[in-house]
């Protein structure tokens, strides 16, 4: 028997992941264009691997593999993996990291819905901490052809420094820790724009569009992406004004490195993320706080990753602190579990 | 590296120092362990489990006398509670000490009835009424169905009554997941 | 605080399909062949029967008398024969029977003599025991009694008079106000006097604007506001109602009574209007008959017209599967169709697979909380289902699930497809079932060990009275001279009578199953036996000539053995 409500609002679990898939298109055409069309290559590669591994992984578990494949979060998360690697990584690290998220992530766990841990950002974590070398060789915008990309993506010989350079945040780190430079010498190198890296600022804009179609269409809640690129803009902008020569702006910070694709598409995942108001406020206001802090003190040059990681930890307890307030109970604050 | 590991240890130390404090601030008073086990039983009091009444049976259960699956009346999900509570190991009713049935009340049949006041004196709840020589009666809603009245009754006039669903008592039932295959 | 507004969380707005059954008048329903009133008009509150079998009833007659602290009075819809009184199935989800009283109506609906009640002559106790007579309780669905919700008559600011009707395709509330608008707010300003409120205000959604005109017209000149409210479901719940039009949030478990505000339904007021002003209790309704059908609309239909006679009126068509009871986001789909309208019924929906498609499977919950943006009441669904699905109710309340109002927003939106109300309406019945049951649980243990407490003290008790016994008899004896004379031999002897006792009643048992006559007339008087002799010889007479002895007999025996004890 089927009980009521009879009626149901036309959407779906595909039609939000298509939605997140579409709005990341302006962020990879900007990619492509201006960094190389090398990204395009790794895409395809781990599209390709997620889809299997998704299916192989439903097949085992006994789960009706049609219809989750079609749901089309498995692609989103090789998409988000794709975009946080270097566009040049080998294939066979895509291949690994796509596995790490869909195999050891997201279905060890329970499948979708269930992983306590955001995928994308464990395969970057795991994938930098094995291959420190190969994830931290950025092409420099538009340096590379094609085919030299693509002998890159398939495994030929890498030369390194000829053909990459460090990320903006790679160069003003060492920069700045050699002790010799502050941050404006380090940014009248070759590896920087206008604002950031060179030609990521182009990026950054095709991921800030999508994200506000995202905001438009009702898939995520303003409270994530305000609350991350405000602390990150807070933090960054009160060091800087205090020493503006040992610390970047906070234009630098938000242009750098994956800071509009976390605001608007790593942050705002909803299965590892905080679900109500206040809670995605401090879950992302969380992240940008350790991101900036490792950006700056840690060892690594990007941080948002390990910020994510640390507060996706974080997320049952806020949840559990910050539950709305129920209609009529006036000042019931505790909420939830206790 | 010296520096490191002291640091370690100094911070393992005040960790297990607060653990240490909080285990004990914060102490949960529980109910003893037979009280936590009586709560789980189902108290039909039917003696099905071999002990006279479901205390008896916590009693032996905390004191390892008994297994956790000797009350028909509470069902599997009593086991499983119990092994939850207990931290034991699930594990199916025993087969000889009963099945679960549905609930059922016991009705006297006032005609038969001779007024011997066995079944007064077998209910564990005081739930029938009735004097010497009078016809006697179950009051419905304090019969807990342990059927221990029905043996004494020397002219057999027990019968034991399965409760019928009312719109009161009628449950929606558990949504039908359709997710996992049939296997 | 004129005009002003104000909002509650969430909400959704599904398609309103008002337009199907709202353009024609309201029409009178024919009467059926027959008539199923039932007694017990929610799952709370019920009534006794006071016709018999073969009785002959007119329009308006009581046949129930009122029952318990929320019960009505039930009165027969037409004049007719009660030709049966039998459990019949009743509207509710679960198809279950309740005691029904079954009118075969004659045709003439003939009144019975009926006369306006003036509640101002009469005393507040008087008006409400009156509005409990005509059997007058909330027509929005849940059928509350009204003299309960009228309350103590004190505190109250505002009466709020909910013409919302929220859900998709019901109509029979706009047809009301457009029609009837003058008496629905003579109701309500009885209800307004009774309940001493100060103020009458009318809420009705936007996408109604013909109704609010109506209302609007019938209230000019007078202190009446009738207030457009924004057409957003759940806006006609109760408490969303209330919230929107005065900004009070009640929370869960309380009446508005203790914030100053109460509501009642247009078609509550209407009827009230009927019980006062023309003496008349409540027999009819309206009722919306719409969806896949050729002829949608609205009738008033006499409470206890089986819906199979409702639907030749609505002419589903071929494709229909399902017939609704209800809106479509809070009402149940039928077991089946010789259920009754009862007083909470305000819409027949025909369904088809066209219309109300089958939700797709049900998936995962990712967690997008499109659930809580919906949620009217603030509640976070998600982690309501989370605890439900996996059976852990306690955590389950305490995210609150008791304050869910089951308004089905959060199933609507959910893009996981899953059937979260149907998850949290388990998992209520389910903590209900438990309570009862730890309540049962309890008062058995209570009354074990205060058993066993009893037995105890009564040992000991024995064991000291045989003790005394055994003293005195000793001392006896001692003084007599006698040797040892054991005492314990006392207790053997006080069982064996007991036991010979058991054995003779035994015996007369097994004779009395024989033939169902208690015999045991031993050791009685000679002029008892006599008497008993008598009852006898009557008895055989009365056997021959009724079929049903057995109270008799059973009272012949009861009667002998009393002067004995
Ligand atoms: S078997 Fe009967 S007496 Fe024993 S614990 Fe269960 S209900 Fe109580
Ligand atoms: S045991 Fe049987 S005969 Fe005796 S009092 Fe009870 S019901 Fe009556
Ligand atoms: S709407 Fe559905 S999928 Fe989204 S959080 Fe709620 S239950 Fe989960
Ligand atoms: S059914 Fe309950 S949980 Fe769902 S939206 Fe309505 S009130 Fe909220």
């Amino acid at each position: 028997m089927i009980h009521s409500p009879y009626v149901r609002k036309p959407v779906s679990v595909q039609r939000t992941m298509g939605l997140v898939l579409l709005a990341l298109v302006p962020g990879i055409v900007a990619h492509a264009l201006v960094i190389g069309a090398g990204v395009l290559v790794n895409l395809a590669i781990s599209t390709i691997t997620a889809v299997a591994a998704e299916a192989l992984m439903l097949h085992l578990r006994k789960r009706p593999v049609g219809i989750a494949v079609a749901d089309l979060s498995a692609v989103v998360t090789a998409w988000l993996v794709t975009l946080c690697f270097p566009p040049i990584v080998p294939w066979w690290l895509t291949v690994c990291a796509v596995l790490v998220a869909i195999v050891a992530v997201k279905h060890l766990y329970g499948g979708l819905g269930q992983n306590p841990f955001n995928p994308a950002m464990i395969a970057y974590c795991s994938m930098i901490v094995a291959f420190p070398a190969l994830m931290s060789q950025w092409p420099p915008a538009g340096h590379l052809s094609f085919d030299t990309q693509l002998s890159l993506i398939l495994g030929g010989p890498r030369d390194i420094d000829g053909i990459t350079g460090a990320t903006a945040l790679d160069a003003l780190r060492t920069g700045l820790r050699s002790g010799t430079q502050t941050v404006d010498t380090v940014l009248k190198g070759s590896a920087f724009g206008a604002l950031g890296g060179r030609g990521w600022e182009w990026v950054s804009i095709g991921y800030v569009a999508g994200g506000l179609f995202l905001l438009a269409m009702r898939i995520i809640t303003w409270h994530m992406p305000v609350a991350f690129i405000g602390v990150l803009a807070a933090i960054s902008g009160l060091f800087w004004l205090v020493d503006p020569a040992g610390f970047a702006s906070p234009l630098f910070h938000l242009a750098s490195g994956g800071a509009m694709l976390a605001a608007f598409f790593i942050v705002t995942d909803p299965v590892s993320g905080a679900t109500t108001p206040r809670g995605k406020l401090l879950f992302a206001g969380g992240i940008a706080l350790i991101a900036w802090l490792i950006r700056n003190f840690g060892a690594y040059p990007e941080g948002i990753a390990f910020g994510v990681l640390l507060m996706n930890m974080c997320v049952p307890l806020l949840d559990m602190k910050t539950q709305p307030r129920v209609f009529g109970h006036r000042h019931d604050i505790e909420g939830g579990g206790k | 590296m010296f520096t490191a590991i002291l640091v370690m240890a100094g911070i393992a130390i005040v960790l297990g120092l607060t653990l240490g404090y909080a285990a004990i601030r914060f102490k949960v008073e529980g109910d003893p362990l037979v009280e936590k086990i009586d709560a789980i039983l189902p108290q039909t009091q039917c003696g099905q489990c071999g002990f006279p009444g479901c205390k008896p049976y916590a009693e032996a259960i905390a004191n390892g006398e008994a297994d956790i699956n000797q009350c028909p009346p509470g069902g599997e999900e009593g086991v499983r509670k119990l092994a939850d509570l207990l931290g034991r190991e699930f594990k199916p009713l025993s087969e000889e000490h009963g099945v679960e049935k549905p609930k059922s009340i016991a009705v006297i049949d006032e005609q038969v009835c001779i007024g011997c006041t066995l079944c007064i004196q077998a209910c564990p709840v005081d739930a029938i009424v009735g004097a010497a020589k009078q016809m006697h009666t179950v009051v419905e809603p304090l019969c807990t169905g342990c059927e221990l009245c029905v043996a004494p009754c020397p002219v057999d006039c027990i019968a034991m009554v399965p409760v019928a669903e009312t719109v009161q008592t009628w449950k929606w039932k558990y949504p039908v997941v359709e997710i996992r295959k049939a296997a | 605080m004129i005009g002003r507004l104000f909002k509650f969380h969430g909400g959704i707005k599904p398609d309103a399909h008002k337009n199907e059954s709202s353009g024609g008048a309201i029409r009178k329903a024919p009467l059926p062949a027959r008539l199923v009133v039932p007694l017990r008009q929610s799952a709370r509150a019920g009534a006794a029967c006071i016709v018999a079998v073969g009785q002959r009833v007119l329009k308006g007659e009581r046949i129930g008398e009122p029952e318990g602290f929320l019960g009505t009075g039930v009165h027969a819809p037409t004049s007719g024969t009660v030709a049966a009184i039998a459990s019949c199935p009743m509207a509710h989800p679960s198809g279950l029977e309740t005691p029904c009283v079954v009118i075969e109506p004659d045709g003439e609906d003939r009144w019975i003599e009926h006369a306006p009640f003036d509640y101002r002559a009469a005393s507040r106790d008087e008006a409400l025991a009156w509005l409990r007579d005509c059997g007058i309780v909330g027509l929005g669905g849940a059928t509350f009694p009204s003299h309960v919700k009228l309350g103590r008559g004190s505190g109250i600011e505002t009466l709020i008079l909910n013409g919302a009707e929220c859900e998709p395709w019901i109509t029979c509330d706009d047809r009301l106000m457009r029609e009837r608008a003058v008496d629905i707010l003579a109701g309500a300003n009885i209800l307004r006097e009774l309940i001493g409120a100060r103020e009458l205000v009318v809420g009705v959604e936007d996408n109604k604007p013909e109704a609010v005109a109506a209302m609007q017209a019938a209230a000019v000149g007078t202190p009446t506001r009738v207030v457009a409210v924004p057409a957003l479901y759940p806006a006609g719940g109760e408490k969303q109602l209330i919230r929107v039009l005065t900004g009070v949030e009640i929370p869960y478990g309380k009446l508005g009574g203790d914030y100053g505000v109460r509501c009642f339904n247009v078609g509550t007021a209407h009827a009230v209007y009927r019980a006062f002003i023309h003496g008349e209790p409540l027999i009819s309704r309206i009722v919306t008959l719409t969806g896949n059908c050729e002829t949608p609309g609205n009738w008033e239909v006499a409470i206890g017209t089986p819906v199979a006679d409702l639907l030749a009126l609505a002419r589903p068509k071929a494709d229909t599967d399902r017939i609704l009871m209800g809106g479509p986001m809070m009402g149940f789909a039928m077991p089946r169709l010789d259920v009754p309208v009862v007083k909470g019924t305000n819409c027949i929906i025909s369904a088809s697979p066209r219309l109300f498609p089958p939700a797709p499977p049900e998936q995962p919950c990712i967690r997008c909380t499109e659930c809580a943006k919906a949620c009217p009441v603030e509640l976070q669904p998600f982690e309501l289902y989370w605890h439900s699905r996996s059976k852990n109710f306690g955590k389950a309340q305490e995210y609150h699930l008791f304050d869910c109002i089951e308004c089905g927003c959060c199933t609507y939106v959910c893009p996981a497809h899953i059937p979260l109300v149907d998850y949290f309406r388990f998992s209520k019945s389910e903590i209900w079932a438990r309570e009862r049951e730890k309540t049962a649980a309890d008062q058995a243990r209570e009354r074990f060990e205060f058993r066993n407490f009893r037995q105890e003290r009564e040992k000991a008790e024995k064991a000291a009275k045989l003790a005394a016994k055994a003293a005195e008899t000793r001392a006896k004896l001692a003084e007599a001279g006698t040797a040892e004379a054991p005492a314990a031999a006392d207790a053997p002897a006080a069982e064996d009578p007991k036991k010979a006792l058991i054995a003779a009643a035994l015996a007369r048992a097994k004779a009395q199953k024989a033939e169902i006559q208690p015999q045991n007339t031993d050791n009685l008087s000679p002029q008892t036996q006599a008497e008993i002799a008598d009852i006898e010889a009557r008895r055989k007479v009365l056997e021959a000539v009724a079929a049903t002895p057995a109270p008799q007999a059973a009272e012949a025996a009861a009667a002998p053995d009393e002067p004995r004890s």
